[in-house]
């Protein structure tokens, strides 16, 4: 990737290439030839779970961690070198969604469109349990009077089974 | 000749189903004998036709026919033969075509297994199902004909997706239709019962079996599914929360659901109207699947609009089964009367939360599944839901699932005291929590909350299912013998601890699982997690219709060789795409798992990745336990007894007026 397309990219971009300058400075681990080698744990289970969120935009329905498309190399190599460079998670998804879009992530945004996908679980198990909460009102206190019910209910049934 | 052979019998198998659809129907309702009685030697018609048309593609695809267009573009003559046969389901056509053969498998094993059940009952079932039979040979016939020919002939073939050689995905296919097409029977029942107005207990327990089979099958499919991604896709994970994975869970969640309430209306005869639209939307979300995964509306909404005739006719089909029932159940629902009473305390309201669960559960991926292709569609721009936000929405909701299934066990029917049910279940529940909590401090690197967690949960379920088998043995028994217990008894406890073997494997793996990806010369020496995987080199070998990239690592524990994994890159001759298949050396308790990646400066040095896969193999562990409980409970003896005659029945009602 040229350095003038990663330029283009304004704010971001421009400190994210001062990260990678400054961190080919230091004695930073470095990837080679697409092997991630990090010294400290934190920063490697940050970079495999964000690799694991982020969508492989050229595959069918994979993401970059598992994909092997050279696009996904590529974004692999920016994660690395984003988390090396000591930019959090919030900025690397930020970064990421600003230049591909919400598509990039596996996790959707919650606003406006998406409102309904991520509140619905939560009104339908509501809605589910106020539903049972007002049958079991609705009938009283099991007594005696429903066990008789119940017996009516079994000799209506074989009744209704002997006419068969 | 063959192949047209094939069509023929499909041509005469949708006139046997547009027979079988109508007249046993219109002789149940209108009372005409000889036209019940034309429903099982028609649906037996049926098998013999569709069978023989099976067995001529397949016979096409064993000669390699390759004037058969199917056959040109999912075999070679360089296939092993069983994917030559194996590739019969593995495009869209053959797969229709094996999901027809298996409809009517369940179909004519409806005839066989019904003598205890009404022969005008039957009539109904065997017509619906004649029905969905009709509708889905219009589907092969109309626009998926998998004997279609094609000149000139070539020489060879195209050869099968490389991704579906694999013996995993040679089963897993069929087991995964037989449990969706299963799910056909109850819907079958629940219709034929609506249109007769019986909903009662009768007609639950008729449907109970055949609705525990189908699941049985599912579970087997899914977890098949699962066990064939990690063999074969080469990245260590197991289930991806993938649309086509999606298809498959939501039928089993809501079948899991139709299960639990058909229990509670065999026995209590209360949700009665919940059960049937149960049973139908089960059924629909099958036919959802086969839609999804068929029409191309996953890879783009754009690929649908391409060549939308056969997402047309699936969606037409689906608007007619889904409509259809749901206006009859408009049309019954008045006459449907829930005698059973019950209090907030009771295994019923236990019952109904599970359903609520499992139906929450099943509509949320639905609504995860379909939100993209619904915004992408009205234009509403393009997001993806994945695996962060079905983690997020499903594990609270299985959770409480998970911690109900004990309970609702043990609580009695209609009326219960939240006093009785704690008494009776301290001892499970302190023991779950002590294990579950010290379980992940044994042998595991660090401790994770979210193994303790699951071992907490899963150790619940396995142990309230042991204690509450034990109560209905043993409980105010003095002497020690056990009780006589129904299978079906033993068949739930062991497919609740199925459960919870599958909810510990989920936790240890997801807490322990180690990824390392390195690079390695010849005799290098990699250490993880105490195993030292020691890289042999790289040789080129030959397939039967593949090259291969042969890696061979050898596996050291305190410098003793344990095993040799081999993984391999294979290109595939025809189709030139690379292949992965990781070297695993299997553990109950952990997976070695290698996968070969690139070659580095020159062939000496490779990327390698090495997975320490902890208690994955308790993920497949479970699934199989569940289907042996539901075997085991489909199996009942109780299913099979013959109708009692009507003078045992008043002898009966006598009886019980009596007591």
């Amino acid at each position: 990737m040229g350095t003038n397309k990663i330029l283009r990219l304004g704010r971001h971009a421009f400190f994210l290439t001062l990260a990678i300058v400054a961190s080919s400075l230091t004695i930073h681990p470095i990837i080679k030839a697409d092997i991630a080698v990090f010294s400290d744990h934190q920063h490697e289970r940050r970079y495999r779970d964000i690799i694991a969120e982020l969508r492989c935009l050229v595959c069918q329905n994979q993401n970059l961690a598992d994909s092997n498309a050279d696009l996904a190399k590529d974004l692999r190599k920016m994660t690395y070198d984003m988390v090396i460079a000591g930019y959090s998670d919030e900025h690397i998804m930020e970064f990421m969604v600003k230049r591909y879009g919400d598509f990039v992530r596996y996790k959707p945004p919650f606003n406006r469109v998406t409102i309904i996908l991520w509140i619905a679980p939560g009104m339908l198990l509501v809605g589910g349990v106020i539903i049972i909460w007002s049958i079991t009102r609705r009938s009283p206190q099991t007594t005696k009077g429903s066990r008789t019910l119940d017996r009516k209910r079994i000799r209506q049934e074989l009744e209704e089974s002997q006419e068969q | 000749m063959i192949p047209e052979i094939g069509i023929f019998a499909l041509i005469i198998a949708l006139l046997l189903c547009l027979f079988q659809g109508i007249f046993p129907l219109i002789g149940a309702t209108r009372g005409i004998a000889s036209w019940i009685i034309l429903a099982k030697p028609l649906a037996k018609g049926q098998l013999i036709f569709v069978s023989i048309a099976f067995a001529a593609l397949t016979w096409s695809f064993i000669s390699n026919d390759f004037s058969v267009a199917y056959v040109v573009q999912n075999s070679n003559t360089k296939l092993p033969l069983m994917y030559r046969i194996s590739g019969v389901w593995g495009s869209h056509e053959g797969s229709l075509l094996l999901w027809m053969l298996i409809l009517s498998c369940w179909t004519a094993a409806v005839t066989v297994f019904s003598r205890s059940i009404p022969e005008e009952m039957i009539a109904k079932v065997l017509s619906v199902l004649g029905l969905v039979s009709t509708g889905f040979l219009l589907f092969i016939l109309l626009t998926s004909n998998p004997f279609a020919r094609q000149f000139p002939i070539p020489l060879d073939g195209r050869d099968l997706n490389p991704l579906l050689q694999d013996p995993g995905l040679a089963i897993h296919p069929p087991m995964l239709y037989i449990g969706y097409v299963g799910f056909a029977v109850p819907f079958a029942f629940a219709i034929a019962a609506l249109i007769s107005g019986r909903l009662d207990s009768a007609w639950a327990r008729w449907s109970r079996p055949w609705t525990t089979l189908a699941w049985v099958f599912l579970t087997i499919g899914i977890a098949l599914g699962s066990w064939w991604a990690y063999n074969e896709l080469g990245w260590g994970g197991w289930w991806f929360w993938d649309p086509v994975e999606n298809a498959s869970f939501m039928p089993w969640l809501v079948g899991t659901a139709l299960i639990h309430s058909l229990i509670a209306t065999e026995k209590r005869g209360v949700f009665k109207a919940w059960t049937v639209l149960l049973a139908v939307f089960a059924f629909s979300l099958c036919l959802l699947g086969t839609f999804l995964v068929r029409s191309g509306v996953l890879t783009s909404v754009h690929a649908f609009a391409t060549d939308p005739a056969r997402g047309i006719f699936i969606l037409i089909f689906l608007a007619l089964v889904i409509g259809g029932s749901l206006s009859l159940y408009a049309w019954r629902a008045p006459t449907i009367r829930s005698s059973g009473e019950f209090d907030i305390t009771s295994r019923e309201v236990a019952i109904l939360l599970n359903n609520i669960l499992l139906v929450t559960s099943a509509i949320t991926i639905l609504l995860g599944t379909l939100y993209p292709l619904i915004l992408d569609s009205l234009q509403l721009g393009k997001i993806s839901v994945g695996p962060p936000y079905f983690n997020a929405v499903f594990v609270p909701l299985a959770i409480p699932t998970i911690c109900l299934a004990g309970i609702g066990i043990y609580a009695r029917w209609k009326t219960d005291q939240i006093l009785r049910i704690t008494k009776g279940l301290w001892l499970p529940f302190v023991f779950s929590l002590a294990l579950g909590l010290i379980l992940p401090s044994i042998g595991m690197g660090h401790y994770s909350i979210t193994a303790a967690l699951a071992s907490v949960l899963g150790i619940w379920i396995i142990s309230s299912a042991t204690h509450n088998l034990w109560y209905r043995l043993y409980s105010y028994n003095h002497a020690w013998t056990p009780r006589n217990v129904s299978a079906s008894i033993y068949g739930m406890a062991l497919a609740h601890a199925g459960v919870g073997v599958l909810v510990i494997g989920i936790g240890f793996t997801s807490a322990y699982t180690v990824e390392k990806e390195v690079r390695m010369s010849i005799n290098d020496e990699y250490v993880l997690n105490g195993y030292q995987y020691r890289f042999k080199g790289v040789s080129t070998r030959q397939g039967p219709n593949y090259t291969s990239l042969f890696g061979e690592i050898s596996v050291l524990k305190n410098d003793q060789e344990i095993t040799k994994l081999y993984p391999e890159k294979r290109t595939y001759l025809v189709q030139d795409n690379p292949m992965t298949e990781p070297g695993i050396d299997v553990g109950l308790f952990r997976d070695l798992y290698v996968v070969l990646g690139q070659p580095l400066e020159n062939h000496q040095t490779w990327s390698i990745r090495i997975y320490h896969n902890t208690f994955v193999r308790w993920i497949w562990l479970g699934p199989l336990i569940m289907s042996l409980g539901g075997l085991l409970a489909a199996l009942d003896a109780r299913y099979r007894k013959v109708t009692l005659n009507p003078r045992t029945n008043s002898s009966n009602a006598r009886r019980i007026e009596m007591n």
